[in-house]
């Protein structure tokens, strides 16, 4: 019955995404393309953060080189849309793998200190090399052309570009929520409780723990083709260290505990930055306390406590 | 005559200057219980890490079923065959008992390497769990969050957990430790009948000297890092030297004396 609820509630929730550019003005619309793009980001770090219980502070430079890597192949290659977004894929699952190879041996604070500073490095390169990113102004000027599969989109358009986007995380959301839910999946959770028992059950935890970061990575960089369109820019931004701090937010924001936590996370904290942003410059204050209040009163974020919540209630 | 299923020689790890096993030599037999004791310090969970595979030794062999496993990691030695529990308990306690139970088997049949099926609908997995927490006489808790069950259900849970991987060796390390009396003795009635039951090959340590009597079939004593004395239990209850080191009557005495 109240599984039955909260289907309902999903759904009207996906179907009041759909008609968003019918009903919304054109800022809104692009409020919410940046809202699921961010909220993919995030849903791709909770899988390594939330699930496995690895706090990576590197997690844009796999975002950032998919925003570079599909905004290169539109620049000097001219390819569709899709297939910008699976070299973006590739691009991001490759360095991830590099990263994640040198980082998952180690445990919580190193693991995150060591991702913070590959994820530095990343940035570094993509701010000092210059003929191939364009330094601190980064790679503009590149124009979407076909999206592919022989379908007709003019993607400059945004309501078009958003029903894309919606498209496309919504195919990635799933494809994550399986995995969540698969016997893989299953270890993960079990990692992030305890490693130790994980490998005394007979299973490499390490080797685990690099697949999961892989696939974080991959999905980062399929944001991170997303993004690069919708800014009309891959800038170097993108792949700074405050970058990698946004998921974090997000997904403790919204709940980690919970699949979809990380996107009511992106949702709160995008439309809490436009509202504020419009009154007061000092939004990272409000956010700060926003934070410090749910890590001390919420812990599972919004989503975790308005489940819980309505459990109680409906008792 | 079979083959031993673990076969130590010279087995030693030290920590520095200090000496904690000392060139143990151990053969266990398909399907005996063994048990280890010792006073505390004598060395007996470093000789566990060191056959579990979570401390590399100094020096000495370790073969299991004639293979070499001498400085193997924990997860290669868990499915090469042995499997063990811990002194504190070892679960997962956010998930369900029945969970914690089908971890274990997914990873020992290969389960945890899908991406894409859906665990919860694993039903020969689930079975098979329920199987293993019957075994244990905890099926009726198996949809309780693990860490709300009580301390003796967590280490007969942390038991299924060890016996799903299938083991030819079972290293239980004080299976009984922080129990309650009654847990205690149905833990060991739990443990007399799984060996019993001709299935697996335990090696067990423990301090309470009641359980150690009615389960082993051979007992090595460890004093300091190093063997004392292995023989029959009837061996190790009038062997001089134990009596001393360890069997307490020291410490009788000095109570017998206090209480004067």
């Amino acid at each position: 019955m109240k599984t039955k609820v909260l289907m309902a509630i999903l759904a009207l929730v996906i179907a009041g995404l759909i008609a968003v550019p019918w009903v919304a003005s054109y800022f809104y619309i692009f409020i919410f393309t940046e809202i699921l793009i961010l909220g993919l980001f995030a849903a791709s770090f909770n899988l390594i953060f939330g699930y496995t219980g690895m706090l990576s502070f590197g997690h844009a430079a796999f975002f950032g080189i998919g925003s570079y890597a599909t905004a290169l192949v539109l620049i000097h290659l001219e390819w569709p849309f899709l297939a910008c977004l699976l070299v973006s894929m590739g691009a991001a699952a490759v360095l991830a793998l590099v990263i994640g190879f040198l980082s998952v041996r180690l445990n919580e604070v190193y693991f995150a200190m060591l991702t913070l500073a590959f994820g530095m490095m990343v940035f570094a390169i993509a701010y000092q090399w210059r003929s191939v990113t364009n330094g601190s102004d980064g790679l503009a000027g590149f124009t979407l052309g076909s999206f592919g599969l022989g379908l007709d989109l003019t993607l400059a358009n945004p309501s078009v570009y958003y029903h894309v986007v919606l498209g496309i995380v919504a195919i990635a959301a799933i494809v994550l929520y399986l995995i969540c839910r698969s016997s893989f999946g299953m270890i993960l959770k079990a990692i992030r409780q305890n490693p130790e028992r994980v490998s005394f059950a007979g299973l490499n935890v390490r080797t685990y723990r690099l697949v999961a970061f892989v696939i974080a990575g991959t999905f980062a960089g399929l944001a991170g083709g997303l993004i690069a369109p919708f800014l009309r820019v891959a800038s170097p931004e993108l792949l700074h260290w405050s970058m990698s701090a946004e998921p974090i937010l997000m997904a403790i924001l919204g709940g980690t505990g919970f699949f979809l936590g990380p996107f009511i996370g992106s949702a709160a904290f995008v439309l809490l930055e436009t509202w504020i942003t419009t009154y007061t410059e000092s939004w990272m204050l409000v956010l700060g306390i926003i934070l410090a209040l749910m890590v001390i009163f919420f812990r599972k974020g919004l989503l975790g406590t308005a489940i819980d919540w309505w459990m109680e209630v409906k008792k | 005559m079979s083959n031993p299923v673990l076969n130590i020689a010279n087995l030693t790890k030290r920590f520095g200057g200090v000496t904690a096993v000392s060139d143990i030599n151990l053969e266990v037999m398909p399907r005996e219980t063994i048990a280890i004791i010792g006073p505390n310090g004598a060395g007996k969970t470093t000789f566990y890490n060191m056959v579990s595979g979570r401390m590399q030794p100094t020096e000495g062999r370790i073969m299991l079923d004639g293979k070499d496993i001498t400085g193997l990691p924990p997860h290669k030695i868990s499915r090469l065959g042995v499997s063990r529990s811990f002194q504190i308990n070892n679960i997962f306690p956010e998930m369900t008992v029945q969970e914690n139970v089908e971890v274990v088997l997914s990873a020992y049949h290969g389960h945890s390497r899908r991406l894409f099926n859906i665990a919860s609908r694993n039903t020969a997995i689930q079975q098979e769990a329920v199987e293993f927490l019957t075994r244990l006489g905890i099926d009726s808790l198996k949809a309780q969050r693990a860490e709300v069950i009580s301390y003796g259900d967590k280490r007969l849970l942390e038991i299924a957990m060890v016996l799903a991987t299938q083991p030819k060796l079972v290293l239980l390390d004080e299976p009984t430790a922080g129990m309650t009396p009654d847990e205690t003795r149905r833990t060991t009635r739990l443990i007399k009948k799984l060996a019993d039951s001709g299935d697996y090959t335990f090696m067990i340590t423990e301090h309470d000297m009641d359980v150690v009597f009615n389960l082993a079939d051979r007992i090595l004593v460890m004093h300091r890092g190093e063997k004392l004395f292995a023989g029959t239990p009837e061996e190790v209850k009038n062997h001089p030297e134990v009596r001393v080191a360890y069997l307490g009557e020291e410490d009788d005495e000095a109570v017998e004396e206090a209480n004067l």
